[in-house]
């Protein structure tokens, strides 16, 4: 489970996140929507660990331990991990050597996994090297089929998506987080569900990943607040049709 | 050898253009006994290991050939493929006369007195030749070893690639755990000739209170190739090296590697100058520096004298740790329609890489371990794969110990 408690985060002088309350039950996946520059790409790196989002008060509690000040290598191995927006190219390091990276010690099929991406031409590239912006949601995906996190993190995974690539994106993040529909001769479906233990936090703005990906939640972020916690779907419709604004003030 | 004798002479208190002054004097050149080996895995174990860090192979497996000397005397020398020959040089002199006419005729001998000291003093060297036509299947390898405390070393290489020949070298230098002081001064003269091939990889491998004062210069002739590697990535008093080549035949390529790594106390000051002096010659200088407290000084020089030659300099430095880096990339275009370019940065690692990483599970430390190993990491197209794993082996080690 994840656990936020009235949280304030700053970036710099800037304060970025007010009192944010959130709850993540094993299983459950929640969209995060909000305006550009609500603060949604903070919450996320706060969660994650970056140490320029300050927490001045409340805290983060993962699987039961009090996560505010661990350094983001600890999160990472007691299983957060984040697709990035804009990930940093880092020269000389094979996209190849990044999924292994991803996968601690455990020995993993990389080429395999790039292959079910359409990725397999770009494991002998620098990693995010020149990589366009739907290269890099699916080098994010490949990475996180290899670190399989408990709780993942996506900052717009379909922003820059070619319409190509955006329902293999949705399929992946479904699959990620358990929520993809096959049939399994041992099992219904419903019992899948109950045994669905990994956590999502989705960004999105197009909502076009609501196609694709179930959610139990949609979570409203504005002005640094988190207003509103409903039906994704509903959200997202009331967001279309009256604005971020407007529909904040639903706050129930 | 008369007039060489006499030119030295003259020139033996000449100072270096460019380095810190080094008072030959408080060296001792004398001769040091050490036996022949015959074969190499009767080697003492202590230096078989610094022979191993320096790409020096005592098995010879994947080795087409070994010259090692320990500081004044040869103690192996010899070819295992046919058409390729491993020669003391002071033996080549004696015997061959191709040898006395590619002596000294690169470099010169009153250049200063580094240059003077290495004809009056010469300790021996390696003579490296693959005959017209012959391809070298695996490298050769010779390793220029210090042992005695104090020692100042002479010598001087000729590496000659003969007519449409393939050569592939690596040379190592390296110390004993004994040695704290020493200099080195080695005298290098690469010769590629028409259509041939020759890579030279050289890695050193010294200790804090060592001097190095390498002279070397390289003739490429038509059609030919020149890939010059060059790594350091251990402490060492003070290098300077400034290593030149001259593309004189149409279509010659020369590309140049280098990989500096200054820790604390280390002042380096290596060059590389290419002169395209001939139609459609190319060059590349591809340099990466790091330091995490030494000094770094970085030239490059390209000198374009032909129309539609084209030619690159690449320099990147990184300070890790404190330190200096100081990157001088020059060109100089002599003729209309020369394609001349460089592309110089310093800089420190930065932190988003390694927080990226750190999401990922890696520690702080093995994140920067791991983007240190990327910077230094740079693909040589053309060497052989036997070369390529000796490199990527010394930047794996390098990049565990920077932390
Ligand atoms: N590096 C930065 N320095 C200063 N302010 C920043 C920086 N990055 C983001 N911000 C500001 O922080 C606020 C929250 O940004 P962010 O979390 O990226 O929003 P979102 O992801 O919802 O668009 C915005 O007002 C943004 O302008
Ligand atoms: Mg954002």
């Amino acid at each position: 489970m994840l656990l936020i408690e009235d949280l304030q985060v700053k970036l710099g002088e800037r304060e970025v996140l007010r009192h944010i309350d959130l709850q993540i039950n094993p299983g459950e996946t929640h969209i995060l929507f909000g305006p550009n520059g609500s603060g949604k790409t903070s919450l996320l790196m706060t969660i994650m660990g970056y140490p320029q989002y300050r927490v001045t008060a409340g805290r983060i509690i993962f699987k039961g331990v009090d996560i505010t000040n661990l350094p983001i290598n600890e999160r990472a191995r007691l299983g957060i991990g984040m697709s990035y927006q804009r990930p940093p190219t880092v020269n000389g390091l094979k996209t190849r050597q990044m999924v292994q990276i991803c996968a601690g010690g455990r020995d993993v099929d990389v080429t395999g996994m790039a292959a079910r991406m359409n990725f397999t031409d770009f494991l002998e590239r620098d990693i995010n090297a020149g990589f366009s912006g739907g290269e890099i949601k699916r080098s994010e995906l490949v990475q996180l089929m290899a670190q399989q996190p408990d709780l993942l993190l996506f900052d717009e995974p379909e922003s820059g998506v070619d319409l190509e690539n955006i329902a293999l994106i949705g399929h992946t993040i479904s699959r990620l987080l358990q929520r993809d529909f096959h049939t399994d001769p041992n099992k219904s479906q419903l019992q899948r569900k109950k045994e669905r233990t990994r956590m999502g936090l989705i960004i999105t703005h197009t909502g076009f990943i609501l196609d694709y990906v179930t959610a139990d939640k949609g979570q409203v972020l504005f002005n640094g607040v988190l207003s509103c916690s409903n039906n994704p779907t509903d959200i997202f419709n009331c967001i279309k049709v009256m604005g971020y604004e407007e529909c904040v003030k639903c706050a129930i | 050898m008369r007039n060489l004798t006499d030119k030295a002479r003259e020139a033996k208190d000449k100072k270096a253009a460019i380095g810190p002054d080094v008072d030959l004097a408080t060296f001792t050149a004398e001769p040091v006994r050490h036996d022949y080996v015959k074969d190499l895995k009767t080697l003492p174990v202590l230096d078989r290991d610094r022979l191993i860090q320096a790409g020096i192979d005592t098995s010879e497996d994947g080795r087409a050939g070994t010259y090692i000397q320990m500081d004044t005397a040869v103690v192996h020398a010899h070819a295992k493929q046919e058409g390729l020959e491993v020669i003391p040089i002071k033996e080549a002199l004696k015997k061959h006369e191709w040898a006395r006419e590619h002596y000294w005729k690169l470099v010169s001998v009153d250049a200063d007195k580094y240059t003077a000291a290495a004809e009056l003093n010469l300790h021996d060297g390696y003579v490296i030749r693959a005959l017209p036509g012959t391809k070298a299947v695996w490298p050769v390898q010779a390793c220029l070893y210090l042992d005695k405390d104090n020692i100042s070393q002479y010598v001087h290489n000729l590496v000659i690639a003969e007519e449409g020949s393939e050569l592939h070298v690596i040379s190592g230098c390296a110390t004993s755990p004994r040695l704290k002081r020493g200099l080195h001064v080695g005298i290098s003269e690469f010769y590629v000739k028409k259509n041939a091939k020759l890579s030279f990889t050289m890695i050193h491998h010294w200790a804090e209170e060592v001097m190095v004062r390498p002279r070397s210069v390289g003739i490429v002739e038509e059609g030919g190739l020149f890939l010059n590697n060059y790594i350091c990535m251990k402490p060492v008093r003070s290098l300077q090296m400034y290593p030149t080549t001259h593309l004189v035949g149409r279509g010659a390529v020369a590309r140049f590697y280098s990989i500096l790594v200054g820790t604390p106390g280390s002042e380096m000051d290596v060059g590389g100058r290419i002169v395209l002096a001939a139609e459609e010659t190319k060059a590349e200088i591809i340099a990466r520096a790091i330091t995490n407290g030494g000094k770094i000084i970085n030239r490059g020089d390209l000198v374009g004298e032909m129309a539609g030659v084209k030619a690159h300099l690449e320099c990147k430095g990184m300070i890790l740790n404190g330190g200096i880096i100081h990157a001088i990339p020059e060109l100089q275009g002599k003729a209309d329609g020369v394609e001349m370019s460089h592309e110089a940065a310093v800089g420190k690692i930065a932190q988003e890489e390694i927080l990226y990483l750190m999401s990922r599970g890696l520690s702080e430390d093995e994140a920067i371990s791991t983007i240190v190993r990327g910077f230094l990491s740079v693909d040589i197209p053309g060497l052989p794969t036997e070369l390529q794993q000796e490199i990527d082996r010394a930047v794996d080690m390098t990049s565990k110990e920077v932390m």
